[in-house]
């Protein structure tokens, strides 16, 4: 990353505390805190398949020439939602985009069905802001949303992730065509943040194998898949639809 | 970063300053400096670490990839309370083995 680093900064505000179990106090209309709440933050060691490093970025070629790296970041921050492709709900926490806050969110999977899960804020500072996934999640991962100037001068966004599925079930969904949905997702939002600026440019997008082994260790993870739960969650819509009237 | 040893089968790595996506290239040359075809530990010193951000996280995870692969462990010691804390939270305290010193952790790989 060509970031500018400046001199004696502290990261002291920047990380979430630790937690034990993820709490959640708001639920939106809409969204699922089951999948949530109550769950660990699971990292890319934590994860069952292979660990994939997927760099998207986006440069922001045209732009005001005002704009800096860290109005990116504060603008995506800010309206971290309306980045996401059509068919997908972040839902923000009210406090927004800050250290330990705990953000719900829905996913499109296949067909009506949508993946309800979340995910928790571990890091964010002027430049830069992390996400980590909880237990159930389709992917244990961090996925870190950074902006920086290129070599001649262009601001470029990024959006980074380090994951590997979370269990068998999602390591086979990856294989046959979730890699290349959740690559396009990835795609789409950087260039929906691009929009924002008034730029329209194609990302480009790195991906590598950090390691290619499986952690049948973590084979257990599947007692968490959310998959099962949101399917669960939208079988059962027309009944709590019923229960709601009058 | 400077790497010394810790005796014939350990490596020290000494983090100092910065860990962000800046000092990759850094990290991964001290690593390949440490590792060797005796190594089986590489032991990183965090005491003189003043900066760490998320990127920083994710070189330390993918250092650990590297070493399992060549079958060496990973130990810590100098963290501060903290840089114990975001061990704790990304739950990279569950892969590499934190101690109090550099004595503890020459002591805990075998000869």
């Amino acid at each position: 990353m060509n970031a500018a680093e400046s001199p004696q900064r502290t990261d002291t505000d920047a990380w979430a505390q630790p937690t034990e179990r993820l709490q959640v106090a708001d639920v939106p209309s809409g969204a699922l805190a089951g999948t949530v709440r109550g769950r660990r933050l699971s990292g890319p060691l934590q994860g069952f398949g292979q660990m994939w490093q997927k760099t998207f970025r986006i440069r922001l070629a045209g732009a005001d020439p005002d704009l800096t790296p860290q109005a990116v970041i504060a603008t995506w921050k800010a309206e971290f939602p309306s980045f996401w492709p059509k068919g997908n709900t972040f839902y923000a926490p009210l406090a927004g985009i800050r250290p330990g806050e705990v953000a719900l969110l829905s996913v499109s999977a296949a067909g009506p069905v949508k993946l309800h899960t979340g995910v928790m804020v571990v890091f964010a500072d002027p430049d830069a802001f992390t996400l980590m996934t909880p237990e159930g999640h389709m992917l244990s991962a961090w996925i870190t949303f950074s902006a920086f100037r290129d070599a001649d001068g262009v601001i470029v966004a990024q959006a980074q992730a380090l994951e590997r599925a979370s269990d068998p079930i999602f390591e086979l969904g990856l294989v046959f065509g979730g890699h290349r949905v959740n690559n396009r997702f990835w795609q789409d939002t950087v260039r929906n943040l691009a929009a924002r600026f008034g730029v329209s440019a194609e990302p480009t997008t790195e991906i590598t194998r950090v390691d290619r082994r499986r952690q049948w260790r973590y084979l257990v993870n599947v007692r968490h898949n959310s998959g099962f739960r949101s399917m669960v969650h939208t079988v059962a819509a027309p009944a709590r639809w019923i229960r709601r009237r009058p | 970063m400077q790497v010394r040893s810790g005796g014939e089968r350990t490596s020290v790595i000494d983090i100092d300053g910065e860990l962000t996506g800046a000092t990759e290239a850094a990290l991964m040359e001290a690593y390949q400096q440490a590792s060797g075809p005796q190594t089986r530990a590489i032991v990183l010193n965090f005491s003189p670490l003043e900066y760490m951000n998320s990127t920083g996280i994710g070189l330390l995870v993918t250092l650990l990839v590297r070493a399992q692969r060549q079958g060496q462990r990973m130990l810590a010691y100098g963290l501060s309370d903290h840089y114990r804390q975001i061990l704790s939270l990304t739950r990279l305290d569950e892969a590499i083995g934190i101690v109090e010193s550099e004595a503890d952790a020459l002591a805990a790989v075998p000869a």
